[in-house]
């Protein structure tokens, strides 16, 4: 998971005339890791120490004059360089006062950028796309610099790479609408041109981004339609190839653009998995695109998103865990984390092992065969083409495409909705499927949220069935299913979506304990858990002990002559205990298993759980105990092939609830009784575990024990006698 | 001395059965031992525990209890028969219905005139004892249930019988029981349960002890019929009772495997009239059930489920020093002290004999060399070629391969006699009665290295060789002038066959020249029985080693022991390896190098070489560990004639093959433990 943690200001920018000019030139490091040389678009270069977020320094040219390069450090020589007036380079100090007083040199050509990089020489780039080292420069500044771009070719971008002591320059130049990539090899210098595969509109790239991956250097750019492509450039690459190559992409990420396309955005990767993007909507906010966001590209889950006050001007900078974004009036330095992320962390925790084993090799492959094209070899595919084949024998009228039921969707009623969305769905060998899922899926949300008179619960539960729609897809879908009090929808979403966030998660299990019991009987839900349900309520019913076996939790520990008791006896005793009857309606029930068995991680669980009022905690936990003593009576042996929340599932529920009401409960008399038997559920937890301790030290005597020779029955051996 | 390939064999699935029963004889120092598949060990304790004679078992029969009356043996068992035993030709002599259904225990008086049966329909009857045979006599008072165990009173007078919660004192003459002990039930749960006397002793001051399956070992006045005193000693069942020849000291074996001694003395020193019994020392040295146990002078011999005869010496004086000495006094029986394991050299087979079956085994085989303690990779796996499953109920009791594989034989007590020709072409021919089933009962057999005839001692006077150059059948016996009435234990071939040496239970060694079909010579008598011997394949040097561990070399062509066999004897065997407790069950020799002669025992096995110094008192005899940290140059000098490998435990079999590669067959005591059934339960600290 990635974070984005409260971010600070780093300095107030300087309003310009243009609206698409950005006030900021360029960031770039200092040899301190705290500080920050921010060059602003006109003429001030400022040293700013970045966690006491004030100037350390600042330096101006002389009014009329113009710094056309972001200042940049040499990390050698410890000194600052910029250039002015595109010809005049700049070195100076930190100690120096007046940049007019530096050292100056003109060169005979217009300087595009100066690059630095920690452990490499500067690298002035040109205009017309030469390359010279600022030290052989600064000795020959007139020396004739010959043009490699050709007429009407400008450079959009550039950076400079150090990989394996071997100096990169990338620059990518834009020449009638067609991009192309340079990357300049210094000592040998070498020039290798690429060109970028054109998106289909015709769009330029918004933003490029470079980083060194595996000795391979890997290119990220957004295109304004949200696409996030890479492209992957060896280090030791094909030297002395001629002429122009194509650049393979791979697409990384597609991005919910909204309405209309991308303006001002940029996306820097973070690291192998995560991107930074900036300028974009929310997927779950309903207007602007002031977003920062951490995507991560393997899943293709949002990690996190920060709204930007003001406006974004499309630039990102990412040095040493912070990101620095300039937005509205103010440079903001926002601090990230990106964890390493595995797919239990991206899917949560508490996946019921079973299904997760049994989702996931329909869920997760299909993130590459989004990305990389290949089929989706799933088995639920293989189920769906075979029923498509009999499906498209039926049918005679030829199916709808994905764009035309997109169409339909916008107008069409309920059941020719339901219907073209089956025979889309079924007929399953759409490309990607995943895509077109998600889009209808989305479409079909948005129409309901506009007429609230339109509602397609078998469409909407037949694309969630397909398995291909996640929450971050069409995030808006289970709030809808909950406001229609379509049940039914709201159990496949929660059994099938592996990343509901833990609010809606919440959402669904507040609604569901507040629904009347007669509300949700008549719903006709998933039969599996239905009947996991009934088994469970029936081996209560019958009630009593197998075996002779109760529960620890009844026994009395300060009892050894404790003897069983009749179950009468334990009725006078302690009445709430006797929890034979499931303290909610079978239905409900079923809908609670589900909201239990949801993944969910509980740093972000306990806040929303404290949403819940009291009676509906004291419930909760009054059901999750019933299903605690049914479990722990082992009156109900567990089938494994139906859906049930695990014991732990429970205990860890109970624990969260407790965590986020203990209060509460405390204070409230009705949960008196309830409390003093959860503490009995501890009790024989830590009692249990205390056993399993003292068996450990037995156990690991067995691993003390010399490892006899493994012996078989027959065997050659040498032996040596003297 | 070099490397040696060593075929690690485990797969032996060799299986003893429990022992059920055991009788002492006192006056000739030896041990009668039943077991449950109807076998029956005579072990002579005056010769270091040797096993003497077996005699196989049979299907049908089960022995419960053994009696010896002066030098002969019966046995009774639950198929309702007695039975006596014909020692001299290892087999039983005859067999007499009771009719009184199962009979349970078998006792005879100390006069050794009458036998006492005690029988599952409520009978004690009691036979006379005639010169060649048993006759009934009579019946004593008939019970209701069971008799389990009897006692006889050393007077003659009256005989004590354990039966269902009950003990019954009989008078002999009258026949009447004149005393009923009633004895309690176990506690708890076992309390709806009979309470079954498993064992009573009748002592000569008319006390009565009984053992009882409620765990108790109770003292009774046999006059007045009063319990005395009862000693608890375990939750499970009191199995077997024995007394010791003074009557002073009791031992009782218990289902948990304990063996529990008690004492008659004062509980005080002051008043040493005043004795009374008083449980002493507890000794467990078994897993499972005791069944069964003998106190002789001056050991506990016990024995039970778990198959292993356990001699537990009572050297009470010693004791001190023996805990000192770090020594384990216990001496444990665990393998039959003789060939099971036949191995054709030339062929590279083995031949395992079972009581039911015979397998017939091809070694594997490994191209690699390796360092020694490598395990070399497996070019072609062991492979069994034959499984030969007996006829009848009489279980095999001796077989033998040629060396070069080729003949295979096995006889039973009922004296058929079976071979085969186990050619490498068609090695599944069905078995061929070569031999008539005429009046060989033989209890060994051997088929010299030349394939060329096979020998088996066939009566205890004679040995009868058959050269069966197939299909014509030679058959000719060796007629013994001596009249002999041991039977023949032992026998070898030299490697031309020309000669053959046996020995009998009376320690005696003939050899006879096979081509003249006479006898060559007779070895002088040691006084300890052979447990192996060889003749060596070029020297025609007999080597010879007795159960008290010394070892000769008895030239035959010389008819004298030979220099190297009076030089040891001169010098003496080192300490060490005559305080070995196992006797050497085989010898072979090195084709290639004449001067080395291969041994083993249970523990270890052992390579002499002759050519090498004999190892003096002082000389480090466990030495191989010593060379191995040694320096080449500094090695000669440390050197003697014996070099003896523990690497193998557990021993059946080890053999020098043509291609000086050693065959170890082992059959491990864990893998026999863990086949064999649950012990009870006990309660274990921390279980």
């Amino acid at each position: 998971m990635a974070t984005l943690f409260e971010g600070f200001t780093l300095c107030g920018l300087v309003q310009t005339s243009s609206a698409s000019d950005s006030a900021i030139q360029g960031i770039e490091l200092d040899g301190d890791s705290d500080h920050a040389v921010v060059t602003d678009s006109t003429r001030a270069v400022t040293l700013y120490k970045v966690s006491d977020q004030k100037p350390l320094g600042s330096w101006t040219v002389k009014q009329g004059q113009l710094l056309t390069c972001p200042a940049v450090f040499n990390f050698q020589t410890k000194e600052y360089v910029v250039v002015s007036d595109n010809k005049v380079i700049r070195v100076w100090k930190e100690e120096d006062l007046n940049l007019d007083k530096a050292f100056k040199a003109t060169v005979s050509a217009d300087v595009w950028r100066v690059h630095s990089a920690p452990g490499g020489e500067l690298v002035v780039l040109f205009q017309r796309g030469a390359v010279r080292l600022l030290d052989s420069l600064l000795s020959a500044p007139q020396q004739p610099i010959e043009g490699i771009l050709s007429e009407k070719e400008v450079i959009r971008w550039s950076t400079n790479i150090v990989a394996e002591k071997q100096h990169f320059v990338l620059f990518t130049t834009e020449q009638r609408g067609e991009h192309f990539l340079y990357v300049q090899r210094l000592n040998p210098n070498t020039l290798q041109k690429y060109r970028l595969e054109r998106e289909d509109s015709g769009a330029s790239p918004l933003s490029f981004s470079a980083s060194l991956r595996d000795k391979h250097i890997n290119l990220l750019y957004l295109y304004p339609n949200g696409c996030v492509y890479q492209s992957v450039v060896a280090v030791r690459g094909p030297v002395g190839l001629e002429g122009v190559q194509a650049l393979p992409r791979s697409l990384r990420l597609r991005l919910p653009v909204g309405e209309g396309e991308l303006g001002a955005a940029s996306a820097v990767a973070l690291d192998e998995a995560h991107v930074a993007v900036v300028g974009m909507p929310h997927p779950s906010a309903r207007t602007g695109k002031d977003f920062l966001c951490i995507w991560n590209t393997n899943f293709q889950t949002l990690q996190a998103g920060k709204e930007m006050v003001g406006r974004i001007r499309g630039q990102v900078w990412c040095y040493l865990g912070k990101l620095f974004v300039p937005h509205g009036k103010a440079l903001s330095v926002i601090p990230y984390e990106c964890q390493k992320s595995s797919l239990a962390s991206a899917l949560g925790k508490l996946r019921h092992p079973g299904i997760a084993v049994s989702k996931s090799s329909v869920a997760i492959p299909s993130w590459n065969t989004l990305l990389h094209g290949d089929q989706p070899q799933g088995p639920t595919k293989i189920v769906d083409t075979r029923k498509s084949k009999l499906r498209r024998k039926s049918q005679s009228a030829p199916a709808l495409t994905v764009d035309q039921v997109l169409e339909l969707i916008k107008t069409g009623p309920v059941e020719e909705v339901r219907r073209e969305v089956e025979a889309l769905v079924s007929r399953g060998d759409a490309q990607d499927l995943q895509l077109s899922v998600g889009r209808l899926a989305c479409q079909l949300v948005a129409r309901s949220q506009v007429e609230t008179a339109f509602y397609a619960p078998g469409a909407l539960a037949r694309l969630v069935q397909t398995q291909c729609l996640c929450h971050s897809m069409c995030p808006d879908l289970l709030l809808l299913a909950l406001e229609h009090k379509d049940y039914f929808l709201c159990q496949l979403c929660l059994q099938l979506f592996p990343d509901i966030p833990e609010v809606v998660t919440c959402a669904c299990l507040k609604t569901f304990i507040g629904v009347p019991d007669g509300d949700v009987e008549m719903v006709s839900l998933e039969p599996d858990s239905v009947s996991f349900m009934e088994g469970l309520v029936a081996a209560g019913a019958r009630g009593g002990q197998q075996n002779g076996f109760s529960p620890p939790l009844f026994e009395d520990s300060c009892d050894p002559h404790h003897q069983p008791k009749p179950p009468q006896h334990q009725d006078k005793k302690n009445p709430t205990l006797q929890l034979e009857v499931c303290p909610v309606g079978l239905h409900k029930a079923v809908l609670l298993n589900e909201v239990l068995q949801t993944p969910y991680s509980d740093n972000l669980l306990v806040p929303h759980l404290k949403d819940l009022n009291a009676p509906q905690v004291i419930l909760f936990l009054q059901y999750l105990q019933f299903i605690y003593l049914k479990y722990s009576q082992d009156v109900y042996t567990q089938t494994p092939v139906l859906r049930s929340p695990t014991m732990t599932q429970i205990i860890d529920w109970v624990c969260l609830l407790l965590d986020a009401h203990f209060t509460v409960l405390v204070m409230a008399p009705d949960a008196k009784g309830l409390l003093s038997n959860l503490q009995s559920f501890v009790k024989s937890q830590v009692k249990l575990f205390s056993e399993l301790g003292k068996i450990e030290g037995s156990l690991q005597e067995l691993h003390k024990m010399k490892p006899s020779k493994d012996i078989s029955q027959y065997s050659i051996e040498v032996i040596e006698l003297f | 001395m070099g490397e040696f390939k060593v075929h690690r064999v485990r797969f032996f699935d060799y299986m003893p059965t429990a022992i059920r029963a055991m009788a002492f004889n006192a006056h000739t120092e030896r041990l009668a031992l039943a077991r449950m598949d109807g076998s029956v060990e005579i072990f002579n304790f005056t010769d270091h525990y040797f096993q003497e004679k077996v005699i196989p078992g049979k299907d049908s029969r089960s022995i419960e209890s053994l009696c010896w009356v002066g030098g002969r043996l019966f046995s009774a068992g639950l198929n309702g028969e007695i039975a006596e035993y014909d020692l001299e030709n290892l087999r039983p002599k005859y067999s007499l219905e009771a009719y009184g259904g199962p009979i349970w225990t078998i006792i005879s008086n100390t006069q050794g005139t009458q036998l006492a049966i005690g029988c599952e329909d409520g009978t004690v009857k009691l036979f006379e004892v005639l010169e060649e045979h048993i006759q009934f006599e009579r019946n004593l008072d008939r019970q209701k249930g069971r008799i389990i165990s009897l006692s006889w009173h050393p007077s003659g007078t009256h005989i004590a019988a354990g039966m269902m919660d009950m003990i019954r004192v009989f008078d002999v003459p009258t026949g009447h029981a004149v005393q009923r002990l009633l004895v309690d039930r176990g506690f708890g749960g076992s309390k709806s349960r009979e309470t079954v006397v498993w064992s009573v002793a009748f002592l000569s001051d008319h006390t009565v002890v009984s053992g009882d399956s409620a765990g108790k070992v109770q003292v009774w006045d046999g006059h007045t019929g009063t319990l005395v005193k009862t000693h608890l000693v375990t939750k499970w069942d009191v199995l077997a009772l024995s007394v010791s020849k003074d009557e002073s000291s009791v031992v009782a074996g218990t289902s948990e495997g304990t063996v529990i001694q008690f004492q008659f003395i004062a509980p005080t020193l002051h008043q040493q009239q005043d004795k009374e019994w008083v449980r002493t020392r507890t000794f467990k040295n078994h897993t499972h059930d005791v069944r069964a146990l003998a106190e002789i002078e001056t050991a506990i011999v016990s024995g039970g489920m778990d198959t292993h005869l356990v001699v537990r010496p009572l050297l009470e004086k010693f004791d001190e020093n023996i805990e000192m000495a770090g020594f384990d006094p216990v001496l444990l029986l665990f393998f039959p002290q003789r060939n099971l394991v036949s191995c054709a050299k030339k062929a590279g087979l083995l031949l395992f004999q079972f009581p039911g079956q015979l397998e017939l085994w091809r070694l594997g085989d490994s191209d690699e060399h390796g360092k020694p303690g490598d395990r070399l990779p497996l070019k072609r796996k062991p492979e069994k070629l034959l499984l030969l499953k007996r006829k009848g109920e009489d279980h095999i009791c001796c077989s033998a391969l040629s060396s070069c594989g080729g003949w295979l034989a096995y006889s039973t007590v009922s004296s058929v006699l079976y071979t085969l020709h186990t050619s490498s072409a068609s090695p599944r021919t069905p078995p061929r009665c070569l031999l008539p089933p005429a009046n060989h009962q033989s209890s060994l057999l051997l088929l010299p290295s030349l394939s060329a005839s096979m020998c088996t001692p066939s009566s205890p006077s004679q040995v009868s060789g058959s050269s069966n150059m197939s299909p014509q059948l030679g058959c000719s016996s060796l007629e013994n002038h001596r009249f002999l009435l041991q039977p023949i234990h032992l026998m070898t071939t030299s490697g031309d066959g020309k000669w053959l040496a046996a020995a009998n239970s009376d320690c005696e060694i003939h050899v006879y020249n096979l081509q003249k079909l006479k006898l060559h010579c007779i070895v002088p008598v040691y006084g300890s029985c052979p447990s192996a011997m060889g003749i060596h394949p070029t020297t025609n040097n007999m080597t010879v080693v007795h159960a008290d561990q010394q070892l000769f070399e008895y030239s035959i062509v010389e008819k004298q022991y030979t220099d190297w066999s009076r030089k040891l004897q001169k010098q003496g065997l080192h300490n060490v390896w005559l305080d070995r407790d196992t006797p050497v069950t085989h010898v072979t020799f090195n084709s290639k190098n004449p001067n080395q002669v291969v041994l083993h025992d249970m523990h270890m096995f052992c390579i002499i070489d002759q050519s090498l110094p004999l190892p003096d008192q002082k000389t480090q005899f466990y030495n191989q560990m010593t060379l191995r940290s040694l320096s080449e140059q500094e090695r000669p000098s440390h050197l003697h004639a014996f070099k003896i490998c523990k690497t193998f435990q557990d021993l059946l079999c080890v053999s020098l093959l043509d291609d000086q590669s050693l065959v170890v067959v082992e059959r491990p005591l864990l893998a026999i433990t863990s086949q064999l059934p649950a012990p009870v339960r006990q309660k274990k600290f921390a279980t």
